[in-house]
């Protein structure tokens, strides 16, 4: 079946206007009817339910955390871009446009990503109406930096926190709305089931964390901003809390799931320095506007860095792509600094690692202008490794950092089943292939701030379908499920932790579809998943009852879904036979290792819909036209 | 780092409670073949693990991020909120601060306004509330003008930011001897008191945000300075002379 992605007509430029003056309205005294769940309270979760309690709607909004505030995009660090063109260099929404297709390797949706880059300048006003704190230059003006693989200065920041300082802008307005009466939160509540009725999407059934019990809620839609599958890694950037269930429980019910196998690896995070190790690191790229990454240039080098004189140095990204060097984008730098240290230039006690140099920057600003640049992440990396970077180069590797792919959603951010939306990184939309540096919190913003209110109105405005309540047959079924599968994690009582099985399906995923990918290491890959999967089943061992706070049963449940989900990344990833962006098959790359592109056979979204565990999945192809750009080949030289 | 790093062994003292309506308890677990290398949180994980083979109940605590942002993580570890590292978060805390032999005793916030969960997780959702009285700028979305057409001066940032950065662990509140919000208001008075776009609510925002912390149960402000020198991100608590200078020109009715 080829989808559908409702993409209005008309010029690239004039698109999301014209969708917006043509799409119905709900009169405000309707909206005050009408009841909306927002699952997830991370940027796109919390400003789509402020954005819709402004509106008049009735918000239920939900959240895994204790409170809203702690959702993980509290931990982006780098900033957001916007194409205001402050600098006065050359930036321009279409050139915000062109970068973000071009970095996501022309695996993304052209009137999402042109949308996407026209927004991008309301969101800095808002946000600065909100009182983020963003920096500013000494006159009073916004200040911006250039980051990851952008020629232009567009990225706004406020220090090295500036997800922490964007969501809680978007939390205090959330806050605004729930002393109006229009959000009503629920924290400590996990989304364990999509409610279909007529194949509309009307309600979750949740579990309170604190009693055990599972509640029932009904609405006239719901929205997921539920987040990354990254965590299907076990080790990467993410929280702990950070999971797949929300969206793979959608997709069980018929929601397509696009483009799993793109996941990115970020490449300035902290090495791995233990088997006890519980998550990793990450310190902002906007440490590579300063810093210089380089390996020994002979194998094995065991000398301190400071006795290793400049021309025994290999600064291999500023040797392969002279023109953006430490700047190119994510997926290039991170295969760049594998294959060093697959040559076996890699550095530190595993060899796993290179490093990233402050020693050139520091003579030239100062180290008080380091300090006040990234003082708050050179700490942080002092106190996870003990080492100071003031004298001694930090120690980099990649790491899992964000999922690309997700539920397939058409322009308006609605998924394949009617009512069903999703927003941020819990949908495939906007990055393609490979996101650029701070364009997460840039998508996440957009969604829920400026798409979401205009969107939802026009589902809600059209045939939205008769008032339904929680009485009704299907929340009856979806609640028998939930307890079911609870009470099936319970029964197994064999011998193994939750986490050592997560561990171990991690250890698997990193091997065989992280960095590099081949065919026949993703079938093995996938033949493997499902005997773990089989074990887990027969030899998990959880304590408790599912009628109290019990972490373990949370964590099983996530792990439990992450064991299927696994299997279609894999498939996805061997399915996907050519390297775009993070994606990157060994089997097709060019003479000097860059991802080679099928433009013929996969300029197209991979929506796979569920068909049973361990069964094939169906795939659902929606083509991607290229109207505006043409794909060509990416050159970062 | 490499498995030959030298191993330390711990006793464990932890608050034990099955639910809010519960009594708890002090329990004692061993915590053998501990890295320097490990997290406080790594550390927890690998007991709770062995805990879960022998069939016990872990030890329930929360955290997420694990990087000393969210605020989810807080302990109270010999007494110390966060523990005994300057600056930074339970998750932030490495066992190489401690030593082969030692006891350590981990107990939960304690302050009416906290109750307990369960063991060390306690609900913080009163945080929530003092934010819903008046923790924002009341503008809706899309009515913000150019984000450059309102000057903020470099320094002015910088304070609001100063102040802004806090995770809302409640560390200030578990060290307080009254169990007092104050330096969590403050930061949030003084983030917005300072910018042009918080002016407006100036006066409404520090009465709603005082009163709601009332409210909730917190203390009062003693200067005991405590609350300062357990932060996590070294918030001044200067700003708590700020909050009040606020309070009481809103008091006076004054702008």
């Amino acid at each position: 079946m080829a989808l559908d992605a409702h993409v209005p007509g008309g010029p690239l430029e004039e698109k999301w206007e014209r969708h917006r003056s043509e799409l119905k309205l709900v009169t405000p005294a309707n909206k005050r009817k009408r009841t909306v769940i927002v699952v997830g309270t991370g940027l796109a979760g919390a400003s789509a339910a402020a954005a819709l309690g402004e509106l008049g709607y009735q918000v239920l909004n939900f959240c895994v955390q204790g409170s809203p505030r702690r959702a993980h995009s509290i931990a982006a660090q780098g900033g957001i871009n916007a194409a205001k063109n402050y600098q006065n260099d050359g930036d321009s929404v279409f050139r915000l446009f062109y970068d973000t297709i071009k970095g996501g390797d022309y695996r993304a949706r052209e009137a999402n990503v042109y949308r996407l880059a026209q927004i991008s300048t309301q969101i800095i006003d808002h946000c600065v109406a909100l009182g983020v704190p963003f920096a500013r230059e000494y006159g009073g003006t916004l200040a911006n930096r250039s980051f990851g693989g952008a020629q232009v200065s567009r990225t706004f920041y406020a220090r090295g926190q500036t997800g922490q300082q964007l969501l809680l802008g978007a939390y205090s307005s959330q806050m605004r709305q729930v002393e109006a009466g229009r959000v009503r939160l629920f924290p400590r509540r996990e989304m364990l089931e999509l409610v279909l009725v007529e194949g509309r999407a009307r309600g979750i059934v949740a579990r309170n964390l604190i009693t055990g019990q599972l509640e029932r809620y009904a609405a006239d839609a719901v929205v997921l901003a539920t987040g990354g599958y990254g965590n299907v890694f076990f080790l990467s950037t993410n929280a702990k809390s950070c999971n797949v269930t929300a969206i793979w429980r959608a997709h069980r019910r018929g929601a397509f799931l696009a483009n799993p196998c793109f996941t990115q690896i970020h490449p300035t995070c902290i090495p791995v320095s233990g088997s006890y190790q519980s998550k990793l690191t990450l310190m902002s790229e906007s440490l590579r506007n300063d810093g210089r990454i380089w390996v020994p240039l002979r194998q094995g080098d065991l000398r301190r860095p400071d006795q290793i004189p400049e021309e025994e140095r290999d600064y291999f990204l500023e040797r392969r792509y002279p023109s953006f060097g430490n700047l190119v984008p994510r997926d290039v730098a991170s295969r760049a600094a594998k294959a060093v240290c697959d040559e076996g230039k890699g550095v530190g006690g595993t060899g796993r690692s290179v490093y990233l140099d402050f020693a050139g920057a520091i003579a030239r600003d100062g180290e008080a202008l380091i300090r006040r640049k990234y003082g708050n992440l050179f700490q942080m990396y002092e106190e996870i490794t003990s080492e100071d970077p003031y004298h001694a180069p930090m120690r980099i590797y990649p790491a899992v950092h964000y999922t690309m792919g997700g539920l397939w959603v058409d322009y308006n951010l609605m998924s394949n089943l009617p009512g069903l939306f999703v927003l941020g990184e819990a949908n495939f939309s906007d990055h393609g292939a490979n996101r650029l540096g701070a364009s997460a919190l840039m998508q996440g913003l957009a969604d829920g701030f400026f798409i979401i209110p205009y969107t939802l109105g026009g589902y809600l405005a059209g045939a939205a379908g008769a008032r339904v309540d929680t009485d009704h047959a299907a929340f009856a079924e979806a609640e028998e499920a939930a307890a079911a599968r609870l009470n099936r994690l319970l029964a197994v009582k064999g011998k193994r932790t939750v986490d050592d099985f997560h561990r171990q399906l991690g250890l698997l995923m990193w091997d065989y579809c992280g960095m590099a990918r081949s065919a026949a290491g993703l079938r093995h890959c996938k033949a493997e998943v499902a005997k773990i999967r089989e074990e887990f089943w027969q030899n998990l061992t959880v304590t408790g009852t599912p009628g109290e706070f019990n972490q373990v049963l949370e964590r099983a449940g996530r792990v439990a879904d992450f064991m299927e989900f696994a299997e279609l990344l894999a498939h996805d990833a061997l399915s996907r036979d050519e390297s775009c962006g993070s994606h990157f098959r060994e089997e097709h790359q060019t003479e000097e290792g860059e991802a080679r592109r099928d433009d013929g056979r996969f300029a197209h979204v991979a929506a796979w819909g569920f068909a049973g565990v361990g069964a094939e999945p169906v795939l659902h192809r929606e083509p991607l036209v290229f109207e505006r750009v043409s794909p060509s080949q990416r050159s970062y030289k | 780092m490499s498995e030959g790093v030298k191993r330390i062994n711990l006793t464990l003292v932890v608050w034990r409670q099955a639910h809010g309506r519960a009594p708890g308890r002090m329990a004692a677990y061993p915590a053998q073949g501990i890295s320097p290398d490990m997290s406080f949180l790594e550390m927890l994980d690998v007991v709770n693990d062995q805990l879960a083979l022998k069939g016990e109940d872990p030890i329930a605590f929360e955290s997420d991020c694990r990087e000393g942002i969210c605020g989810a993580c807080g302990l109270m570890i010999n007494g110390v909120p966060h523990g005994p590292g300057r600056g930074t978060t339970t998750c932030q805390l490495y066992m190489r601060s401690f030593k082969d032999g030692d006891i350590i005793h981990i107990e939960p916030w304690r302050a009416a306004a906290f109750p307990v969960v369960k063991d060390l997780v306690v609900d913080r959702s009163a945080f929530d509330r003092i934010m819903q009285a008046g923790g924002y700028t009341s503008v809706n979305t899309g009515s913000a003008p150019d984000g450059n057409a309102l000057l903020v001066p470099q320094e002015t940032a910088e304070e609001a930011m100063d102040a802004a950065v806090c995770i809302g662990c409640g560390a200030c509140v578990a060290s307080c001897r009254n169990a007092s919000a104050r330096l969590f208001v403050a930061a949030k008075i003084k983030h917005l008191g300072v910018l042009p776009q918080g002016r407006p609510e100036r006066g409404r925002r520090v009465m709603m945000m005082v009163e709601a912390m009332d409210r909730e149960g917190f203390g009062n402000c003693t200067n005991e300075y405590e609350c300062e020198a357990v932060c996590p991100k070294e918030i001044s608590a200067a700003h708590i002379a700020f909050l009040n200078r606020d309070y009481l020109r809103a008091r006076l009715g004054k702008k």
